[in-house]
């Protein structure tokens, strides 16, 4: 029988927030497709992390076992899904859109001869349903249907679904045992490390002023350097400034540098690309200073001042002094 | 130099045009993409990355570098721009008009990338980790299962290894929230790298200059469509419609000049989120 399967993933032995949000997503499509909901997790039935599962039950949660699959490697991991997927045959398989994922989950479609649609932000439920996503870094919004007759392949991004409320229902746990043999694998991988301590935790600061690429030179850091002095605030970054090294990546927010929720998020000449976006969306409230009207940052800020942020910091700078009396 | 001993690289970068950051949005007559005229085109810049990841590895050990791009005529540009930086030559699958490659799937445009690399026998094929146009994100990938080699993405360093005679690399992955990963590959392998490591050089005029004479072989779309694979014919994935986006939250545009608008965020920050 036909259903909607959802991959979760585990980090640090919890499973992922945007796991549950893939699973939301995976419950919208089947509540509204008429298809039962199962989910999928690489580890042992053992595992205590399987009885962490909530959220609208599931009918059935395969814990996909196997010792080579103990360290992530795209070639276990998409051998092992693969045989899932036949055994179970599903007419949806959901990812939440991890940097793993991004691995492996092109691999497996394209083993099914499929494409997955990623980064999904959002779904209109139908028969078809349509799957939105993001062009352009945010300025365009595309709406794709799956014209195959197999099965669809998409990952959701993190943030775009709410995960659901806890539901009573029963759940069968099953263990799925693929076959795999270690000459399969053909990428050795090490241990994750983490480059350098932490020594900056965005997380703590109410107000963080985060720069972009407007700031054009890294001689001109100063004036947004004095803005957060004046607020008491924590210096940010977007991806381009970090790898330039105008700043360090401990500071940089984003899917690749820190996930940040501060009371008040600033974005100084910020365009607000997804991977920017993602990380800074649950701020309390988000203030952006752009040239560009029509920058994608604009879609989520609460205050907007468009304009030439080397006219405008220096002025709010000012402004807040004032304020606070300084 | 003797290079005689080491294993010398071909490199295949597939670079991809996209319009540039700042271009212009507006959604065109068909409903399904912006209207490109009076639209400016870049290269994509974690392709960039990869072009630069690619020079310098032939500048350390030798080897050739090869630009792989898709596009019509224009994309003609942003390969003499890679050659200009040094590549060596380059293949183009050049499609007749605007239209021709968005009727492809990601994986029928990978298809056509395989196709025309087929039979270059690389040791290594590196592209950026996604377009800043379509954000995929998967080219790279699907392209190591077509050619069934093994792959990493979202790749910063790449260094040469050698185990009992037999030529890999080692790689450093970026994982999520400032985790890394060291990963051991052999070869070929294809990469997807990701922006950042390393500064990104600019073209000489020697180099814009002798780019011209460099070798770059066309290759039509539909010469590469005699494959009876359905795939390319029928995508699996379709681009109904595209619009510009809603706003998740309503904006509060502060206007007047810079000082009226400084303070009356200050205002705002004050008494409606009480932050200062």
């Amino acid at each position: 029988m036909s259903s909607v399967l959802v991959f979760l993933e585990a980090k640090h032995n919890e499973i992922s927030r945007i796991s549950w949000e893939a699973m939301a997503a995976g419950h919208l499509l089947g509540s509204s497709l008429g298809l039962p909901v199962d989910l999928a997790l690489v580890g042992a039935t053992n595992n205590p992390i399987f009885g962490t599962i909530h959220g609208k039950a599931p009918r059935k949660v395969y814990a996909i076992d196997h010792t080579l699959l103990h360290g992530y490697t795209a070639d276990g991991y998409t051998a092992a899904c693969a045989q899932l997927i036949e055994h179970h045959k599903p007419a949806y398989v959901v990812f939440p859109h991890t940097y793993q994922v991004r691995d492996f989950a092109p691999k497996l479609a394209t083993r099914f001869k499929q494409v997955l649609i990623s980064d999904v932000t959002g779904i209109e439920t139908g028969n078809p349903p349509t799957f939105i996503r993001q062009l352009l870094q945010g300025k365009l919004n595309a709406e794709y249907h799956y014209a195959g007759d197999a099965v669809c392949f998409l990952s959701v991004q993190a943030g775009a679904f709410r995960a659901d409320a806890k539901e009573p229902g029963e759940t069968i746990l099953e263990p799925f045992l693929p076959s795999l043999d270690a000459a399969q694998i053909r990428v050795q991988a090490g241990e994750p490390f983490r480059a350098s301590a932490q020594t900056v935790d965005l997380n703590s600061a109410s107000i963080l002023v985060s720069v972009g690429r407007g700031i054009k030179e890294q001689a001109n850091l100063p004036i947004v350097e004095e803005l957060a002095a004046a607020l008491g605030a924590e210096l940010a970054a977007s991806r381009p400034i970090c790898d330039a090294g105008w700043l360090p990546m401990e500071r940089q927010v984003g899917s690749s540098g820190q996930t940040v929720a501060p009371k008040v998020y600033l974005a100084v000449g910020i365009s607000g690309a997804i991977q920017h976006l993602v990380g800074m969306k649950g701020s309390q409230c988000i203030v952006a200073i752009n040239k560009d009207e029509n920058a994608p940052i604009f879609e989520v800020a609460d205050y907007g001042i468009v304009g030439d942020l080397f006219e405008i910091v220096p002025a709010l700078t000012a402004a807040v002094r004032k304020a606070k009396g300084a | 130099m003797n290079r005689s001993l080491s294993h010398q690289m071909k490199i295949i970068v597939a670079i991809k045009q996209v319009p540039e950051r700042d271009a212009r949005i507006r959604i065109d007559a068909s409903g399904k993409w912006i209207d490109l005229q009076d639209v400016e085109f870049a290269m994509n810049e974690s392709d960039a990355y990869a072009l630069e990841e690619a020079l310098q590895l032939k500048e350390a050990q030798g080897g050739e570098v090869i630009v792989l791009s898709a596009g019509p005529e224009r994309v003609g540009r942003t390969i003499r721009e890679a050659l200009a930086k040094g590549a060596d030559r380059a293949i183009h699958i050049e499609s007749a008009d605007e239209g021709e490659l968005a009727k492809f799937d990601a994986l029928g445009v990978a298809r056509l990338l395989a196709a025309a690399i087929e039979g270059e026998q690389a040791d290594l094929i590196l592209t950026g980790l996604q377009s800043d146009d379509l954000g995929l994100g998967q080219t790279g990938v699907i392209l190591a299962e077509l050619l069934g080699l093994p792959h990493a993405t979202l790749i910063l360093k790449i260094e040469k290894t050698e185990q009992n005679s037999k030529q890999g690399i080692k790689v450093l992955r970026e994982l999520e929230d400032g985790w890394f990963q060291h990963l051991e590959l052999p070869t070929p392998a294809v990469l997807t790298i990701q922006s950042g490591n390393s500064k990104l050089r600019y073209a000489t005029l020697m180099g814009i200059k002798r780019a011209k004479t460099k070798e770059v072989k066309t290759i039509p779309v539909s010469n590469l469509m005699s494959d009876p694979d359905p795939v390319q014919e029928n995508p699996v994935v379709q681009l109904e419609r595209v619009t510009l986006p809603s706003k998740q939250r309503t904006t509060q545009i502060l206007g007047g000049t810079p000082a009226e608008a400084a303070a009356a965020l200050v205002e705002k920050l004050q008494f409606e989120v009480r932050a200062i």
